[in-house]
């Protein structure tokens, strides 16, 4: 970290409340989608299920993260703080899944 | 050389807080920094007794000194001791005494959770600690592999202790590291940049993230432990379907990052004792920054070379392997750096600096012996024998624990004023240095010859006689070397000669002030241009010539201000955190609460819940009373 | 280079309130400690997966178990319902942002045209409660759905899917848990003595944990009830 100290004030360059809102429509489209999909037999038979679940999954964790945990617009201090252990969080999950044939290489 | 105009005073000129309650109600971080050194210390006695009737009864063949069920308690709380009561909070007695000093800052980012981090720690202790007294110590070894350690197999109270303490000193771990991750990010001094930290900074910083994110899985293995020991559930039940590897990877997945929790620091100490006493700057400062980290970073990527034995399949021992092999690299760059800080160097032999040398030889030692078992087929030779035993103190003892005496020697004047009697540690340094190698030296072939771990006696005539019994003697020896240092230690409080604000020459900040320091360490915040702003000081002109260790130049010549620091934190108008009670009084309360599931064993559910529920209680009062007071 | 190191700095009293970064203490160690909270998650997910389909005995997950004695367990999952709690829990986290917003705004004047949902917008009491209230709600279909698991036939101690996912979700339902405590200790707060901008910090942190709390729902959802 530098010392570029920014002001409380410019640290938090929030969007508005329409923002928000608008996440808030994405985020329960995507839950919709996801359930649908649930639902139909010939998707869940589909090899490709099991990845798209996890993108759609995955975009909804970054979306709260950068938006509602407002890190898009934060000090790249919180970022790091952020993104280091999620980095490791994953990669010890994948590694045990591996570890325990859950997934293979 | 000019040295420092600092007064030679031994007592600190504010210290006017005395008294049993002064000491339960500090926020201060040097006397908590204190507290965890003699709770430490003392801690690691505990831990050395047991290991003297460990090796009392492994002198010679078939000995029946004690008993094989108590042979397994003390070998249990050995490691338990030695891994969570002594070396991990002495470290913590040097994070807490050094990092405010050492980055220019009143105190830690938080003084009073500081307060909480100790208080659960000593409680802690105590309560793992005392039923090795009634016999119901813990004895699943310190790994406390499941399903050995489920009801099924330890259906008394013993492992109910080490469940449940482990859960209560992680509370501490990790409250104190979410502390000083802050206060080193954001309680630097204006120009203590990060590539201008002090080593010990440095290595004390990656160890915080490493205790972050190492202490939840296994916080997560003992909650698995503990309900399917107190609530029936299934995760270590092999009969229902469980893995029985799945402990033993939450485990590592910990462990292995602990080992660097365990030797970081003492790598750092000896950063900032090598410089000193070679008179010369750290040797490829940002390269021993870039190591640790990825040490740290790496620390995490190893953690199944703990069992090879348990047939992973080939692609998982390879890439386990390889890691191991790789993480040698960054570690093998700071032996080299250490020794070419040495190389060319005015190098002085005091006490410290012994003790950091034989760091560097000793753990060299241990880190080879440790790539060999990074090699799976040797591994598979060596796994579970006294080589690994000889391996890992090779780097426990003969690294973190030297590492942590170099620290002692080195900074005993700084906290007390006076130092430590240079004859008796000298006495000192060389018992302990040749009672290590007599110890842990013959168990590489005793282990070579087969001899297993964790065995409480074995027969003659497999070649291990001898091996044992030098052991043994070693570990007498060792017994003498800390009695030495304990007498030294107390002695030198009252008695040892009078140093002052920088006894040795060093070039960092905590030097800058008297020792010991006021409560309010800094009069004036400095302003920080170089990494060593001591020996710019002194003579400004000490490092023409070589690179610039980080200096931007173009300071202003404004020199320190001695005369102000001998007044109080009153007269100088610096606002100090009121002494509380309160941290301490919560963490009693976590303590009471989580001894309330001890009562389960014998079925008193009522009074388990009501432990639990009042321990609860008391730890949210205190918690609601302490965030609802103002700090200072 | 020549130089002197060390200058004395006189910052007065103002150093209790200055930092490096000028970021407040209380921010860093808040993400720290999520950051801290991704491995105990992480940890917890990976054993619910690695025991994924290893119970010996039903009832399952996904999919219909008979007993040796013939009776049959359908599917445990409900999926209609944890749809909703879902949404639930994602909607309090828009209403979280929403109060953090309304203390941001709080001392900035109101436009004298200013419609109702401009208005409300304003109302930090509103955001808070609403929170607390959706996290509540959460925390009852928990409540639900366990009490219809063991009505069902699947404890803690049933088999390794009871106890993995009775403690995940059991964890997760305790850090929502909390997150209604402190909430509902802000929303006292500022009904006594009111949260100006003043305090937008230690509204902000409170949002965080409570964000990070949904998140990790959100990655629950997926790989617990909607992956088989």
């Amino acid at each position: 970290m530098s010392h570029d100290a920014k002001s409380p004030a410019q640290a938090h360059a929030h969007p508005t409340g329409a923002t928000y809102l608008k996440v808030a429509v994405i985020l329960t489209v995507i839950t919709i989608v996801e359930v649908w999909a649930y639902y139909i037999p010939a998707l869940v038979a589909s090899p490709l299920f099991n990845p798209s679940l996890i993108i759609m999954s995955a975009a909804k964790f970054a979306i709260v993260v950068l938006f509602y945990m407002h890190l898009k617009y934060d000090h790249k201090l919180f970022k790091a703080l952020f993104t280091g252990p999620l980095i490791i969080a994953g990669a010890t999950i994948l590694a045990l899944l591996f570890l325990f044939a859950k997934i293979s290489l | 050389m000019a040295t420092l105009a600092a007064p030679a005073c031994a007592t600190a000129p504010a210290s006017t807080q005395s008294g049993l309650w002064s000491w339960i109600a500090t926020t201060d971080h040097k006397r908590i920094g204190t507290l965890y050194l003699w709770t430490a210390l003392a801690f690691f006695l505990i831990g050395g007794l047991e290991a003297a009737l460990i090796r009392t009864q492994l002198a010679r063949p078939n000995m029946g000194f004690v008993s094989a069920e108590t042979y397994n308690q003390l070998f249990t709380m050995h490691g338990t001791t030695m891994v969570f009561l002594a070396v991990m909070p002495l470290s913590a007695a040097f994070f807490n005494y050094l990092i405010p000093l050492q980055i220019g800052a009143r105190d830690v980012a938080f003084p009073r959770l500081n307060a909480f981090s100790y208080w659960v720690y000593l409680l802690g202790g105590i309560f793992i600690t005392l039923p090795i007294l009634f016999q119901v110590a813990p004895d699943g070894g310190w790994f406390g592999y499941a399903p050995l350690t489920t009801n099924q197999f330890s259906s008394g109270p013993n492992i109910d202790f080490w469940v449940i303490g482990l859960q209560i000193l992680g509370v501490s771990s990790l409250a104190a590291a979410f502390n000083f991750i802050t206060t080193i990010i954001n309680l630097r001094a204006p120009g203590m940049t990060l590539m201008r930290m002090p080593m010990f900074t440095w290595m004390s910083f990656v160890v915080q993230f490493l205790l972050i994110l190492a202490f939840p899985p296994i916080t997560v293995a003992l909650v698995f432990l503990l309900m399917d020991r107190f609530f029936g559930t299934t995760f270590y039940a092999i009969a229902q379907g469980a893995d029985p590897l799945l402990w033993q990877h939450l485990f590592w997945v910990f462990g292995h990052p602990e080992v660097y929790i365990l030797i970081l620091p003492a790598f750092g100490l000896v950063s900032e004792v090598l410089p000193t006493f070679s008179k010369k700057p750290l040797f490829g400062y940002n390269v021993m920054v870039y190591s640790g980290i990825m040490i740290g970073f790496l620390g995490f990527g190893v953690w199944a070379h703990h069992m090879f034995a348990v047939g992973m399949g080939a692609v998982a021992d390879s890439i386990f392997s390889l890691m191991t092999m790789l993480i040698a690299i960054p570690t093998g760059v700071k032996i080299f750096n250490w020794i070419a800080t040495m190389w060319a160097g005015e190098v002085r032999f005091t006490v410290p600096m012994k003790f950091a040398i034989a760091l560097i030889a000793m753990f060299t030692i241990g880190g080879i012996s440790g790539v060999m078992h990074s090699s799976p087929p040797a591994d598979l030779q060596q796994t579970d024998s006294y080589f690994v035993v000889a391996h890992f103190h090779y780097v426990l003892f003969g690294g973190s624990i030297m590492g942590i005496f170099a620290g002692i020697y080195h900074y005993y004047p700084k906290i007390t004023g006076r130092f430590l009697n240079e004859r008796l540690g000298n006495v000192h340094f060389w018992l302990n240095f040749i009672g290590m190698n007599l110890t842990f030296f013959p168990m590489h072939f005793s282990g070579l010859l087969g001899m297993p771990r964790r065995i409480y006696t074995y027969d003659a005539g497999q070649g291990w006689d001898l091996f044992n019994l030098l052991a043994t003697y070693g570990t007498y020896l060792l017994v003498i070397a800390t009695a030495v240092f304990v007498w030294n230690f107390v002695r030198s409080r009252t008695r040892g000669a009078i140093a002052g604000g920088d006894p040795w020459g060093a070039a960092t900040l905590e030097w800058s002030i008297p020792s010991p320091p006021p409560e309010y360490n800094f009069a004036q915040i400095p302003t920080v241009t170089s990494r060593y702003p001591l020996w710019d000081l002194k003579d400004p002109s000490w490092h023409e010539g070589e690179d610039s260790h980080g200096d931007t130049g173009t300071p202003g010549p404004s020199p320190l201000r001695e005369e102000t620091e001998t007044h109080t934190a009153k007269a100088l108008g610096i606002p100090m955190p009121y002494p509380t009670a309160k941290p301490a009084f919560a963490a009693l309360g976590l303590v009471v609460m989580f001894s309330g599931l001890l009562f389960l064993r014998n079925d008193l559910f009522a009074v388990a819940m009501t432990v639990t529920l009042g321990g609860a209680a008391m730890l949210i009062g205190g918690l609601y009373a302490w965030l609802t007071s103002p700090l200072e | 280079m020549a130089s002197h190191a060390i200058a004395g700095h006189d910052d007065g009293h103002a150093h209790t309130h200055h930092t490096t970064t000028g970021l407040d203490n209380r921010k860093i160690a808040i993400w720290a400690f999520i950051g801290s909270e991704c491995m105990l998650f992480a940890s917890l997910i990976s054993t619910y997966l690695i025991y994924k389909g290893k119970s010996l005995v039903g009832p399952y997950p996904h999919t219909e178990y008979t007993d040796a004695a013939g009776k049959v367990f359908p599917a445990i999952l409900d999926i209609p319902v944890t749809s909703a709690s879902t949404f639930v829990l994602l909607m309090s986290s828009l209403a979280m942002v929403l109060a953090l917003q309304a203390v941001q705004l709080k001392g900035t004047p109101l436009p004298a045209n200013a419609g109702w949902w401009t208005r409300a917008q304003r109302s930090s009491q509103l955001w808070l409660g609403m929170t607390a209230l959706l996290g509540a709600t959460f925390l009852g279909f928990q409540a639900y759905e366990f009490t219809a698991f063991v009505r069902e036939g699947l404890t803690i101690k049933t088999n390794l899917f009871g106890s993995t996912f009775f403690t995940l979700t059991g964890f997760h339902g305790a850090h929502v848990t909390v997150g209604v405590l402190w909430l509902m200790s802000l929303l006292w707060i500022d009904r006594t003595r009111g949260l100006g901008p003043k305090d937008e910090l230690v509204v902000d942190i409170a949002a965080l944990y409570w964000h990070f709390v949904d998140v990790v729902w959100i990655v629950i959802f997926t790989l617990i009830y909607l992956i088989q």
